[in-house]
């Protein structure tokens, strides 16, 4: 019998670099720094969220405010990639977002174009708001949690997220991102 | 353009006072030329073409891309350049070419419109954040030079920081910090305010200190660091 090919690691959604970078020293950074911050404290006791609100401070964030939001925004973020991903969100997601927007294509131009004019650093958002779809974009930190509002699916569009590899090039690194995205793991409440 | 219509333009920039497009302590390295024409015809008070005002340029680095190498790699400062503050030249004219009474302002006095709130509010934001980019990348391509020029601030100013900030030593460490601690994207700054002391701060986004009203601390640039990530 003819020997078969050997079996092949899979991709990375992202070339390894990216994430040595992103993961190794952006997100380990913020998990590191908000640790430090809360050592030895009360607020050691509370779950990640309930640190992002209180820390939130009704809109007058206190210091760890920005690594434990960053720390949660990061881990969504992985959590909804895969390198088998793209394609198109099925069942009650899809049907949402058809009422919603209309259509996938309308949802992705949209969502698109709030990641894109995010001004400096932030985040693009899926959320679910009263009950509805909605796209937020955020600044630097800020997570719709801390406005009541449940994030479905996240994009990073600090510039450490596509700098490697599109460098300036947002629109592209946007893009791309519908082919990693994995609907799966994007749910209603 | 016909010679009447840059005529009428002329005419138009020299009622509303042109300075030069860049902050006056900036060598431009190609200066804009007005070439006046004379018309038999009188000039009338308003003109029904569409002038071309004058509109912003990029400047050109004071030093070829590899200059700053080891420190900023040629790669960063070509990108750095002929993109980022390409795009933020582009956008501030498309801004300034769709109101009258932009048109002719110097890069500094449209800043400190901005921080004043003197310009139109639907482009407030845009003015904000790319008449904003546009002087700060300006400024900060001249105050590097490659670094085997570089020796330490002399003369009046190192008195002057010795005196606010008791040794540029200290001036140095109380600026990094104002660097890496400015969250998501931003400029450090060292700035003379008001007031005529040296004082450090940082800026989000684009904002600089010329936008009085719009920053902590508002004050005439001396020093400012890109710490946007594509810096």
């Amino acid at each position: 019998m003819a020997p078969r090919a050997a079996h092949e690691l899979p991709p990375l959604p992202f070339p390894i670099e990216t994430f040595e970078f992103h993961w190794g020293k952006h997100h380990r950074a913020y998990v590191t720094n908000m640790n430090n911050q809360i050592q030895g404290s009360d607020l050691e006791k509370l779950s990640l969220e309930e640190l992002i609100h209180k820390s939130w401070n009704n809109g007058e964030p206190t210091p760890v405010f920005n690594n434990a939001a960053q720390t949660l925004n990061h881990t969504f973020f992985w959590e909804s990639l895969s390198p088998n991903g793209g394609g198109e969100p099925s069942g009650k997601l899809a049907e949402a977002i058809k009422k919603e927007f209309g259509s996938l294509d309308k949802f992705k131009e949209e969502f698109g174009a709030a990641g894109a004019t995010q001004f400096g650093s932030g985040w693009a958002w899926l959320v679910e708001a009263g009950g509805k779809l909605a796209i937020r974009k955020t600044p630097n930190a800020v997570n719709p949690i801390v406005n009541g509002e449940k994030p479905l699916l996240t994009l990073d569009v600090w510039e450490h997220a596509y700098y490697l590899d599109f460098q300036n090039r947002r629109p592209d690194f946007i893009k791309n991102f519908w082919n990693l995205v994995n609907w799966d793991k994007v749910r209603l409440g | 353009m016909n010679s009447y219509s840059m005529t009428s333009t002329l005419l138009k920039m020299k009622l509303t006072k042109v300075t030069s497009m860049v902050p006056s302590t900036v060598h431009q390295t190609s200066p804009h030329s007005i070439r006046v024409t004379r018309t038999p015809r009188p000039i009338r008070a308003r003109f029904t073409l569409v002038t071309q005002a004058m509109s912003f340029s990029l400047p050109d680095l004071p030093y070829a891309y590899d200059a700053l190498e080891p420190f900023v790699d040629t790669q960063t400062m070509t990108i750095h350049h002929t993109k980022h503050h390409q795009t933020y030249v582009t956008n501030v004219n498309n801004v300034v070419a769709k109101y009258s009474d932009l048109q002719g302002l110097d890069l500094v006095e449209l800043n400190k419109r901005i921080g004043k709130g003197e310009v139109p509010s639907d482009v407030s934001t845009a003015l904000r954040n790319n008449g904003g980019g546009h002087w700060n990348h300006t400024f900060f391509w001249k105050i590097m030079t490659n670094p085997s020029n570089t020796s330490g601030p002399g003369g009046k100013l190192k008195q002057a920081i010795e005196a606010s900030f008791g040794s540029v030593d200290a001036l140095k460490e109380k600026f990094n910090a104002a660097a890496t601690t400015r969250f998501g994207s931003g400029w450090a700054w060292l700035v003379v305010t008001p007031e005529g002391k040296l004082v450090v701060t940082s800026t989000p986004n684009q904002d600089n200190p010329l936008q009085a009203g719009l920053v902590d601390q508002a004050g005439t640039p001396v020093l400012g660091l890109d710490v946007w990530e594509h810096a």
